[in-house]
């Protein structure tokens, strides 16, 4: 195989610009994909982490319907404390939760006492809203995250509002809210802190506490209207899922039908459908490189065979078994889709590197993202021997022909 | 003496269209093993053809033709390379020397790639040769390094490189001057004397000829001379 291997080396050197330019096309093709992969990838989990770990948790238990009619935050279909302790006793037996955290969620009516506007709120056990979502606290651009996340009779607000209305940490406001029942209750609070603005659904929500919620709403049971859930692995998602699901399929309601729903994060943010375009994307310039990869390939392949017709015919008439000769172009092919994959694979190491020393920053909807590109083993190793395959695959044809060639013609040939 | 090549109404008609056109016309003839044999001729005689049938490379349209004992008819496409590289050696117009490798590395390529011989045993055998032809000081030059002469020197020492039975030169003198030429076929026959290989080679000049210790005269496709002088 060695000596093969090294005929096969003299044979691309022979054609030194010819290979370097194949070559170069395959390193340009592997630098595009990896670097892209390894871009997008981070891009992607940024932004993925931030809608997960600040504000929906990686799954969310609903009563049935709740999802669908969101947008209201409907206070009758809130989930019922009977319905709230199955599912918190489901969660316990489960390896793969590692905090929940159920929230109250209702619009109200919010005051600086001169100017009125609405607000989306989220009423939260400080602790447990903090284990879920991790990257809350992170999010306050002004005050702090004191008992965990927020104190009894203070408020967190969204940035857009802080500036709209021209509030500040200590600031007094009052939160006007309708009850179940139709009536209406005020309550006083004071600004804990002010958050940072985020896309997706929750992003410029305000967080009090749940008990401070159930006052303003005259709760007379602790009703529930979601359950955020944070994964140990984010890669078990689906299987968390309906595993969760299998677990509250006993809660019915009266009509006999599954009372409560389970959501991942994806069917809850529009950021998956991006998250998909990108998987798709990353998909289309794999398909590209093969594609690069191929015709390159089997380009050079078909010509090296073209031009060494009478070789070819020598070696064969002196009694090179056909394997050896097929062999032979075989390596040759091998040999081009293992350099580009050597020096391709370094240089987009290289540029990887480069793009963390100097990172790049962009804005995203309100956000400045800063990406931290890498690339995974894996990547590498998938992406490398996706081109060696399709190597060998480009050079067979050629190889094949050279294999069966005729010696007498092969001499002949001018 | 044994019969290292035997043809009986040897034919070869190639088709081309729909028209046959007969190479070899029934040809019957024997050589023995240490013979330095020429098949003479004018273009077009049938020289190559019954050359490249005693090579392998061909397959006769009627008659036998037995080389070292093998109905070569009865050889597949894999056989006959197997049979090739086993038993001979081939000698080429142009020398198809091949142009990546040195003069010593040609010579070795059918110990490599066609015998598999061990490195100590190559390196012996390679250097035997490469002094028998009078090349050693040129060992490490590629083909284009070289001039006519040296790479047909070259090239008859990669014929013997794997100690054929049999060796076979079409037209090895025709891009050569006559004095070199005549020098290879010194070379030729010294390499006969010394190693006991059956050497046929195929020339249309009539100077050349006459190195020869047994010509067979073709005219178109027909033996109309078989044995000359030492017939």
């Amino acid at each position: 195989m060695l000596k093969i291997l090294k005929l096969a080396t003299r044979n691309l050197a022979r054609y030194g610009r010819r290979t370097l330019l194949t070559a170069g096309l395959i390193i340009l093709g592997i630098v595009a994909v990896l670097v892209f992969v390894s871009v997008s990838g981070s891009f992607k989990s940024l932004i993925v982490g931030q809608i997960t770990d600040s504000m929906i948790g990686h799954l969310q238990v609903h009563r049935k319907g709740y999802v669908a009619s969101i947008d209201n935050l409907p206070l009758n279909l809130n989930m019922k404390p009977a319905a709230v302790d199955k599912v918190e006793q489901a969660l316990k037996g489960m390896g793969d939760v590692v905090a929940s955290s159920p929230r109250l969620k209702l619009g109200a009516m919010f005051s600086n006492f001169t100017e009125t506007t609405n607000i989306r709120l989220n009423g939260v056990i400080p602790e447990r809203e903090a284990a879920t979502v991790p990257l809350l606290p992170e999010r306050l651009v002004q005050g702090n995250a004191a008992n965990g996340l927020v104190e009894r009779g203070k408020i967190l607000i969204p940035e857009i509002l802080a500036k709209g209305m021209k509030l500040k940490v200590g600031d007094t406001i009052v939160l006007v809210a309708t009850n179940l029942d139709g009536s209406v209750n005020g309550k006083t609070f004071l600004v804990q802190g002010v958050l940072g603005d985020v896309t997706g659904p929750g992003g410029r929500d305000g967080y009090i506490h749940i008990d401070d919620a159930r006052e303003l709403l005259r709760m007379t049971e602790p009703e529930v209207s979601e359950i955020a859930i944070r994964l140990k692995n984010p890669a078990r998602l689906a299987q968390t899922k309906m595993q969760l699901e299998q677990a509250l399929s006993g809660i019915s309601n009266p009509q006999g039908q599954p009372a409560l729903e389970v959501h991942t994060w994806e069917g809850l943010s529009p950021f998956a459908n991006i998250a998909h375009m990108i998987d798709l994307l990353d998909l289309f310039i794999r398909i590209m490189l093969v594609g690069i990869v191929l015709i390159s390939v089997m380009n050079v392949m078909m010509m090296a065979v073209y031009e060494r017709i009478r070789e070819i015919g020598t070696i064969a008439a002196i009694g090179t078994p056909p394997r050896r000769i097929l062999t032979l172009f075989i390596f040759e092919g091998l040999l081009l889709g293992l350099i580009g994959t050597l020096i391709g694979t370094a240089v987009s190491l290289g540029i990887v590197y480069v793009l963390n020393l100097w990172p790049v920053h962009f804005a995203f909807a309100r956000q400045i993202i800063q990406l931290a590109p890498s690339i995974a083993a894996a990547d590498v190793v998938l992406i490398g021997t996706i081109v060696l395959v399709v190597a060998v695959l480009a050079s067979l044809q050629p190889a094949w022909k050279a294999a069966r060639m005729d010696p007498i013609t092969a001499l002949r040939h001018v | 003496m044994t019969t290292v090549v035997q043809a009986q109404r040897l034919e070869k008609i190639y088709r081309t269209g729909d028209v046959d056109v007969p190479a070899v016309r029934g040809v019957d003839f024997a050589i023995n093993a240490g013979a330095f044999v020429a098949f003479v001729g004018p273009s077009g005689s049938g020289k190559t053809t019954l050359l490249n049938m005693i090579g392998c490379l061909d397959k006769p349209s009627a008659g036998t033709l037995r080389v070292l004992d093998t109905d070569i008819a009865t050889l597949d496409r894999s056989a006959a390379a197997d049979f090739r590289g086993a038993n001979l050696g081939f000698i080429f117009q142009d020398f198809n020397l091949i142009p990546v490798l040195t003069a010593y590395e040609n010579i070795e390529y059918p110990l490599l790639m066609v015998q598999d011989w061990p490195a100590d045993k190559r390196r012996a055998r390679v250097t035997e040769l490469l002094a028998a032809v009078g090349m050693a000081d040129q060992a490490d030059k590629r083909p284009d390094q070289l001039s006519g002469g040296q790479k047909q020197r070259a090239a008859v020492a990669r014929a013997l490189a794997t100690q054929p039975k049999l060796v076979l030169a079409d037209e090895p003198t025709a891009n050569l001057d006559h004095d070199t030429a005549y020098r290879i076929l010194e070379l030729m026959k010294k390499m006969r004397d010394e190693f006991g290989t059956t050497f046929i080679f195929s020339t249309h000049d009539p100077k050349i000829m006459g190195a020869a210790e047994m010509t067979f005269t073709l005219e178109d496709g027909r033996l109309v001379n078989g044995g000359g002088k030492d017939a």
